[in-house]
C-alpha cells in the first residue's frame, strides 16, 4: 500500500561530501531528461578543492523566496513541502535569490525560469544516489520544528567553514 | 550520425590570436574516437612530414586537450593532454582526472587544440562559445594553489559580470602549470584541482613553451545527446555497482600500495630502485589513515570510486602541507625511492610537487638519480650548489626540487628528466651514468618493478611500449589481452582505469555504443583501430629528434638496473633473464607486425590504410 506523502527535509553532512557531482547527474536527468550539471537543482560547489558540497533549497521555515516572487510563481507544496516553482509564470527576474539567504535558486541555463529543489515529488534522486554509494552526505528526513533556514548559506560562507574545518588556518589563503 | 560528442573542437593559434572552431569527419572520429587515438592522427596528419624537426617546446608544437566519446558519461571524468613530447620525442597520451573535459563538452566543445606561441604570459578562457585570451601577467610565477585560488575567483567574477541575473556561479573548470611549466621544465605537469597532474610527456613544459598559463572553461549547456540514453544509465549502474565492491581503492585508495608493494610484491623503488623492496610498518596505509587523511573519499565527475583521500600534516615541521592521499605513485617516488619513510614528509614533498606544477614520478625518479650519484661520489657537494643531499632529508630534496622548477644552478640540469641529464652529466664527468637512470625512451619508469615478477607490469612491459616508462600504459600479450591496445582504448574513450578494474572489455565497448550508436567489437580494434593508432604512435617515436632518436636495438630495453638482482627481501637475488626478455620481445614484435629492428611492416601499414606512414619510414629502414 503506498504510504501518504509527508513533509520532509533533506539532512545533510555537507563535509563528507566527495565531490563526485552524482547528484547533479541524478538531478538533471529526472528533471531535464540529460546530464547537465548547470541545470541540476543541486549544484556542487568547489571554490576550494576538497571544499566540495551539495547546494541546494533549505526549505525555510518562512520562506522568503515565495514572499519575494512578484508574480506568485512559487509556492509550497501541500504534500512535500518543497518549494516549487511555476514555470508559465516565473520571469526570471531573480529577486528570489536576492531573497534567499543562501542565494541559492538559481537561473535555467536555456529557459527563462529559475530553478529550485522540488525534492522529487518525495523520492529525492540526489539522495538515492548518495546513499547507494555510501557516502550519505543526504539523508531524507521527516520535516520537523528544525531551523532549517540556517542552512541556507551562501556557497561562499559555505566554503570558509568548511575549508576552515579540513584546513584549519592555512584555508584563509584560498579564500 | 555518431553521437557523444560536442560536434566541434577549438582551435586557438596563440602567434596570431586567431581562433575557430573544427570538426572532424565522422570516419575520423570513428577510427580515432578521441583523447589519444585523435591526438595521433591530428599530430601525424599536421607534423608527421617534418616530425623529426619539430621542437616540442617550440612554437612549432602542437598542443591538445581531448575529451573522448565517453567523458562525462563513463563513471569519473578525465581528459587527455597530447602533443609532441619533450620527453619522448613521440607522442603520449597523458590524462588527468577532474571537470574540465565535461565542462568543456558542455561548453560545445570536444576538444581545444594550441598552436603557436604567446608573447606575453596568457591564459584561454571560454565561457560557452565565447573564447578570449587573456593577460597572465598577474599569475606569472604563481604557484598551483596560488593559481588555481586567483584564477577561480577571477572567474566567477568575469561570469558574475557578464551574466548578472543568473544567481551563484559555480566555479569554472581549470587546467593550469605551476612555476616547472613556466621554466619549460621536461618533467613539468598540466594540473587540475591542487593534486591532479597529466605527468607523463611532459605538457606543463609544452604549455610553458606557448606562456599558456591556463585554461578556464564554464559550459552551460547539456552534455552531448547519446544514441541510448537508457542504455548509458543501466551501464553505469553496472560499472558503478562493481566499483563499489572494490574494497581497495574505495577504502583505502592506491596510497594502500605505499606499504604493500615493497613489502608483499617487492616491487616498490627504494633509494633509486637500488631496492624494491622495504617493511617500513611506520609507512602503512593506517598511518596514513590516522595521521594526515582529513577526508576518506574525494572524487571527480560521476566517480564510484572517489579513490583520493585528502591529506594535511596537522603538526610538526611540515604543518599545514596538504595533498591528496598521496596516491601510491608519488607515495613510493617522494618516499622510499627517496629513503623517505613518514607520511608527514611524503605528504610536505608531494604537496609541494603539486605546488610548482612538478611530476611526482618524473621529478622523485630525478632526485633518486641524483641522490645515488651523491651516494657515489659522483656529484660532489660543490656540484649540488653546496646541498649536502642524502636518503631520507625530505627537506633537502625539497630544496633540490625548487631549484629544478626555478632551473637554478643543478637543478637547471635535473631539470631534463633523468635520462637527458644521464647524458649530459655522463659527459660532463667521463662516466657511464646510465646504469642509474631508471627510464625509458626519455620517460621514468612508474613506481612498478618487474624483477620479484610479482607486480602486473611483465619483462617487455616497458622496453617495448609506445609511452617509455609510463605504467598506466604497459605494452604486453596476447594483443587482445592486457595489451596497450586496451590501454590505448581507455585513454581515447576516455575512462578511469580505476573505474574500469574487473568489467569486462564487452561492457566498455557496450557503454561506447550506448553513448554513440556505433558498434565497435575487441576484433575490430585489437585487429584495425587500435592497431593502427599504436603502428601510428610507435612511427612518430622512433622518428623522435630534433635532440635525441631511438633505436629500437638500443633503446626497446629495459633499464639496466633490472638486470641486477634484487638486492633483498623475499625476490632477493631474482631480476629479468635478458634471453628471455629478448625472446619476449621478438614474440611482441611479431604479434605487432615490426620488422627486426623494431619498425613497423610496410605490409601492416599498407592494410591499416597508412601508406603515408610507410613511405615516411623509409627514412628509418
Amino acid at each position: 500500500m503506498a504510504r501518504k506523502k509527508e513533509p520532509i527535509w533533506i539532512a545533510r553532512e555537507l563535509s563528507k561530501c566527495s565531490g563526485c557531482r552524482k547528484c547533479e547527474i541524478a538531478c538533471s536527468l529526472f528533471h531535464e531528461k540529460r546530464i547537465w550539471p548547470e541545470a541540476s537543482r543541486i549544484r556542487v560547489f568547489m571554490l576550494v578543492p576538497g571544499v566540495e558540497f551539495p547546494h541546494f533549497c533549505a526549505q525555510c521555515e518562512d520562506y522568503p523566496c515565495i514572499n519575494a516572487c512578484p508574480v506568485k510563481a512559487l509556492s509550497v507544496s501541500r504534500e512535500t513541502a518543497a518549494v516549487l516553482v511555476n514555470i508559465e509564470t516565473c520571469t526570471a527576474c531573480g529577486k528570489c535569490i536576492d531573497a534567499c539567504p543562501g542565494r541559492i535558486p538559481h537561473m535555467h541555463p536555456r529557459e527563462k525560469h529559475v530553478l529550485i529543489c522540488d525534492l522529487c515529488n518525495g523520492a529525492p534522486k540526489c539522495v538515492k544516489v548518495c546513499r547507494e554509494g555510501e557516502w550519505n552526505v543526504l539523508k531524507k528526513v521527516p520535516r520537523r520544528g528544525q531551523s532549517y533556514k540556517l542552512y541556507a548559506r551562501t556557497p561562499e560562507e559555505t566554503t570558509r567553514d568548511l575549508a576552515h574545518k579540513m584546513y584549519g588556518e592555512k584555508a584563509e589563503e584560498f579564500l | 550520425m555518431i553521437l557523444g560528442y560536442a560536434g566541434k573542437f577549438l582551435e586557438v593559434d596563440l602567434s596570431t590570436e586567431k581562433i575557430k572552431g573544427v570538426a572532424f569527419d565522422e570516419h575520423i572520429l570513428k577510427d580515432y574516437v578521441g583523447g589519444r587515438g585523435l591526438a595521433t592522427k591530428i599530430l601525424w596528419d599536421r607534423l608527421g612530414s617534418k616530425w623529426e624537426d619539430i621542437d616540442p617546446l617550440g612554437s612549432e608544437n602542437i598542443l591538445l586537450f581531448l575529451t573522448g566519446p565517453l567523458t562525462g558519461f563513463f563513471p569519473g571524468g578525465r581528459i587527455c593532454i597530447s602533443g609532441k613530447s619533450p620527453q619522448s620525442n613521440g607522442v603520449v597520451g597523458s590524462t588527468v582526472g577532474g571537470e574540465f573535459g565535461i565542462e568543456l563538452k558542455c561548453a560545445g566543445y570536444d576538444g581545444i587544440i594550441v598552436t603557436g606561441e604567446a608573447e606575453k604570459p596568457v591564459y584561454l578562457s571560454t565561457t560557452d562559445s565565447e573564447v578570449e585570451i587573456r593577460s597572465a601577467a598577474h599569475a606569472w610565477g604563481k604557484d598551483g594553489k596560488q593559481t588555481l585560488t586567483m584564477l577561480t575567483k577571477e572567474g566567477r567574477d568575469l561570469l558574475r559580470t557578464r551574466f548578472p541575473r543568473k544567481g551563484e556561479w559555480k566555479e569554472p573548470s581549470i587546467l593550469y602549470i605551476g612555476p616547472a611549466g613556466e621554466n619549460k621544465v621536461r618533467t613539468a605537469v598540466v594540473a587540475a584541482k591542487w593534486t591532479h597532474a597529466a605527468g607523463y610527456g611532459g605538457y606543463g613544459a609544452v604549455m610553458g613553451s606557448k606562456k599558456l598559463k591556463a585554461i578556464v572553461v564554464k559550459g552551460t549547456g547539456p552534455l552531448p545527446k547519446v544514441a541510448d540514453l537508457r542504455g548509458v544509465e543501466r551501464l553505469t549502474q553496472e560499472v558503478c555497482r562493481g566499483a563499489y565492491q572494490i574494497e581497495l581503492f574505495r577504502r583505502w585508495g592506491t596510497g594502500a600500495s605505499g606499504y604493500d608493494t615493497g613489502a608483499k610484491t617487492s616491487s616498490e623503488p627504494v633509494r633509486n630502485w637500488q631496492e624494491e623492496w622495504h617493511d617500513e610498518k611506520g609507512y602503512g596505509v593506517d598511518k596514513f589513515e590516522n595521521r594526515v587523511w582529513i577526508k576518506q573519499f574525494w572524487g571527480d565527475f560521476g566517480c564510484p570510486t572517489t579513490c583520493l583521500k585528502i591529506a594535511i600534516a596537522k603538526a610538526g615541521k611540515f604543518k599545514g602541507a596538504i595533498t591528496d592521499n598521496p596516491d601510491y605513485e608519488l607515495q613510493a617516488y617522494l618516499g622510499p625511492n627517496l629513503g623517505i619513510f613518514t607520511p608527514e614528509e611524503n605528504v610536505f614533498l608531494t604537496s609541494l610537487i603539486d605546488d610548482l606544477g612538478l611530476c611526482g614520478i618524473q621529478t622523485g625518479n630525478v632526485l633518486g638519480f641524483a641522490a645515488e650519484l651523491v651516494q657515489r661520489g659522483i656529484l660532489t657537494r660543490e656540484d649540488m650548489d653546496g646541498l649536502d643531499l642524502r636518503w631520507g632529508d625530505a627537506e633537502t630534496f625539497a630544496k633540490l626540487a625548487r631549484k629544478m622548477a626555478l632551473r637554478e644552478g643543478i637543478g637547471g640540469l635535473l631539470a631534463e628528466g633523468t635520462y637527458r641529464v644521464a647524458l649530459k652529466l655522463g659527459e660532463m664527468k667521463k662516466k657511464e651514468l646510465l646504469p642509474y637512470a631508471v627510464q625509458s625512451k626519455g620517460i621514468s619508469i612508474g613506481a612498478h618493478g618487474i624483477r620479484s615478477g610479482k607486480d602486473y607490469p611483465g619483462i617487455i612491459s616497458y622496453a617495448c611500449s609506445v609511452q617509455g616508462g609510463d605504467h598506466t600504459s604497459t605494452a604486453g600479450l596476447p594483443l587482445g589481452g592486457e595489451s596497450e591496445l586496451m590501454t590505448i582504448f581507455m585513454d581515447s574513450g576516455i575512462y578511469c582505469m580505476f573505474n574500469g578494474f574487473g568489467i569486462s572489455s564487452n561492457l566498455i565497448l557496450n557503454f561506447y555504443e550506448a553513448v554513440t550508436g556505433k558498434r565497435l567489437t575487441k576484433q575490430e580494434w585489437v585487429k584495425t583501430k587500435g592497431l593502427r593508432i599504436l603502428e601510428m604512435q610507435r612511427a612518430l617515436l622512433l622518428l623522435g629528434g630534433p635532440d635525441l632518436k631511438w633505436n629500437a636495438k638500443l633503446h626497446d630495453d629495459n633499464p639496466l638496473r633490472f638486470y641486477e638482482p634484487l638486492s633483498s627481501g623475499p625476490y632477493k637475488g631474482k631480476t629479468v633473464n635478458k634471453t628471455k626478455f629478448e625472446k619476449e620481445k621478438r614474440r611482441y614484435y611479431k604479434a605487432v607486425e615490426w620488422d627486426r629492428n623494431g619498425i613497423p611492416k610496410s605490409e601492416i601499414l599498407k592494410k591499416l590504410g597508412l601508406s603515408d606512414v610507410d613511405n615516411t619510414l623509409e627514412r628509418l629502414r
